[in-house]
């Protein structure tokens, strides 16, 4: 993988939504690129227009006017059986809610996205589900159900399920948002881990404290780009976590 | 997506709903097995019917004299002398599709042996009157073609007539009876046939040459009471009852509109008499039964509508990981037909046990046809598309975006 390779390229993205007697202009021209291997944060209030293009991004919506180019692949006329496949091959999502199938263990959990892609046979899905299950620390819980992990165990077989099909960039819509500071910090230690290794990553927060994990923020005003910042002095999520005052602290 | 990944979704979204699929299931699983139940209990009773009428003979058409009671006393008078022996010749040579005929000499009488006496029919027949009839000889033989020229005095007797006139210390074969004061020598006696579908005592009579009983007993009167004719097979039983009816009208000089005074009456129209009106309970009670199908079907279809619903989220989700709507459409629609297959087994099962206790607390006797699981089968899993595909439809319909933040 080349680092200066572009996973996410939009130019001139506007996005209306056609609600009968208003149109909401969620998105006014966006021209954003993601390179290969970065960790950008996407911030912006409510009603920026974050979440609408986090969903073009992720293909599940597609954008009014302008160009999407995902891994180098024109997006715009795309059906919506090839933008699935897309999304299956190409896309991790993690989401606020988790979003695990209730009553099925983390292993058949992880193993979804695998499940529709035909290419992939029944042995080869369980162990790329044990590999991702092993990258985010939860090998050993792969038989639990949603119902007996904690939030932030769930939220970790999320980003197992989105690692699953080895996707060119994870998109997290504000993972940390159900969370607790601790388990928030956990789970940005996972993806900074992630990062570390190579995987591309966009996050949309509006939590000023999560997007210093980053390497990089977009703040969104209104529908537009309000600023880009490089984020200087990168936080390590373990070393906040090891500066955190534990439970033990607290009774002491 | 292939097609075991799809079982795979499917089976275990079931799975981890047992008791709301068990319930969705029940009324197919009811509706099932009444089906099943209904048509084992119904084609147990048509069943026994059939065998029966079959114990009549083997491929029988009956002809009688005169058209019973029409046209008021003096035609059915003249009718009663309308069937001859020269008929009976002119069927047997030239009917292609007959095999054998017999005329028969019918009379009734007192009989005696030793001590005891008894009423019973006497039947004068031609040898070939068994295979006609298919009875048996259970020991002794049959009166043959010499003792017809002869008009000889032996007879065959039936295991009633037997019951009644010896006690089972004496064998009766080579022992003497009188008939209407004729003494005859008991030559064979016939195997156990039991009750006929009419309900008269099939054993309870005795068959003597055809001569004999014409000439000793009845006066040597010229006319046949009954034409008894098997046909070669079951399927030329019509052609044979045409051939009969066309050398018949030939000989009495009718044209093909003319009421003949005879009647030709075949096993197959026989059978029919009886199993239509079993056929049309059959369908009566399929039909009842069949309506709980659909209800049960109708069941399926509110559950998988609310399910749709509940797991709106979940087909978000399924779609943001890459499943297409068609995915969504097969999977749903799967689980429905998986659920009515289901149910469709567990009813066969139930169904078949259930027509089992009833056969054995009711005495009735009940035939689990291949036919009625198969018919249950098919009914059950087109209920389960018909009834899945608006659920399935409307799930696979779902905006992934819209799904995923479901509340």
């Amino acid at each position: 993988m080349s680092s200066n390779k572009k996973i996410i390229s939009v130019r001139g993205l506007t996005k209306i939504y056609d609600m009968g007697e208003v149109k909401v202009h969620a998105l006014r021209g966006v021209d954003m690129d993601i390179q290969n291997g970065e960790f950008t944060a996407i911030m912006g209030h409510s009603g920026s227009g974050k979440s609408t293009l986090m969903n073009i991004m992720g293909c599940l919506d597609v954008p009014t006017s302008g160009e999407y180019y995902l891994d180098g692949v024109n997006v715009k006329d795309m059906t919506k059986d090839q933008l699935a496949r897309l999304r299956n091959q190409k896309i991790g999502f993690v989401f606020q809610t988790f979003n695990l199938l209730a009553r099925t263990s983390a292993l058949e959990n992880v193993e979804l996205p695998l499940l529709y892609n035909p290419g992939i046979k029944a042995k080869e899905r369980k162990e790329k589900a044990m590999h991702a299950l092993e990258m985010v620390g939860l090998a050993d819980w792969r038989h639990h159900l949603p119902n007996q992990l904690s939030g932030g165990e769930q939220q970790r077989v999320a980003i197992a399920r989105s690692l699953v099909n080895d996707p060119v960039i994870i998109l997290a819509d504000e993972p940390s948002g159900n969370l607790d500071t601790r388990t928030s910090f956990e789970v940005m230690e996972i993806f900074q881990q992630l990062n570390s290794n190579g995987i591309t990553i966009a996050l949309v927060t509006h939590e000023a404290d999560i997007s210093l994990f980053a390497s990089r923020n977009v703040i969104f005003r209104d529908g537009r780009i309000n600023r880009e910042v490089k984020v200087e002095n990168v936080k390590n999520a373990r070393l906040e976590l090891e500066a955190l005052p534990t439970d033990e602290d607290n009774y002491l | 997506m292939n097609f075991l990944n799809l079982i795979i979704i499917a089976f275990r979204s079931l799975n981890k709903n047992k008791v709301r699929s068990l319930l969705t299931m029940l009324g197919l699983i009811i509706g099932v097995a009444s089906v099943i139940a209904m048509l084992a209990i119904g084609q147990g009773s048509r069943d026994s019917i059939e065998k029966q009428i079959s114990g009549l003979g083997t491929n029988v058409i009956m002809i009688f004299p005169g058209a019973s009671f029409r046209g008021g006393v003096a035609s059915a008078a003249g009718s009663a002398l309308s069937l001859e022996m020269e008929d009976v010749e002119a069927i047997n040579n030239e009917c292609q599709s007959v095999k054998y005929t017999s005329p028969v000499a019918r009379t009734s009488g007192q009989i005696i042996a030793g001590a005891h006496n008894w009423n019973s029919q006497l039947y004068g027949v031609y040898p070939e009157y068994l295979e006609i009839r298919s009875l048996e000889i259970e020991s002794g033989n049959m009166f043959t073609e010499v003792d017809e020229r002869r008009a000889s005095k032996v007879c065959i007797i039936g295991k009633t007539v037997v019951e009644n006139l010896f006690d089972e210390y004496t064998d009766p074969v080579g022992q003497k009876i009188r008939i209407r004061k004729i003494p005859f020598q008991i030559i064979g006696v016939l195997k156990e046939k039991g009750q006929s579908g009419m309900g008269s005592d099939q054993d309870d009579m005795i068959l003597a040459p055809f001569s004999t009983v014409q000439k000793r007993m009845r006066g040597s009167q010229r006319n046949v009471q009954q034409i008894y004719v098997s046909a070669h097979s079951e399927e030329l039983i019509t052609k044979a009852s045409e051939e009969i009816d066309e050398i018949l009208r030939q000989r009495k000089n009718l044209a093909k509109n003319d009421d003949p005074p005879y009647m030709i009456r075949t096993q197959t129209e026989i059978v029919e008499m009886f199993t239509s009106t079993s056929d049309t309970m059959i369908v009566l009670l399929a039909s009842i039964a069949s309506i709980s199908l659909i209800v049960g079907g109708i069941g399926i279809m509110n559950i998988m509508l609310v399910s749709v619903t509940e797991r709106t989220r979940e087909i978000g989700l399924r779609m943001a990981v890459g499943a297409r709507s068609r995915d969504i459409l097969r999977q749903f629609l799967l689980e429905a037909i998986l659920l009515s297959l289901t149910g469709g087994f567990l009813g066969i099962g139930f169904g078949t046990l259930s027509s089992h206790v009833v056969s054995s607390f009711a005495g009735w006797p009940v035939i689990v046809t291949s036919y009625s699981i198969v018919l249950a089968f098919v009914f059950a899993t087109a209920i389960g598309v018909f009834f899945g595909w608006y659920p399935a439809r409307k799930a696979a319909g779902l905006i992934p975006m819209d799904a995923l933040r479901y509340e």
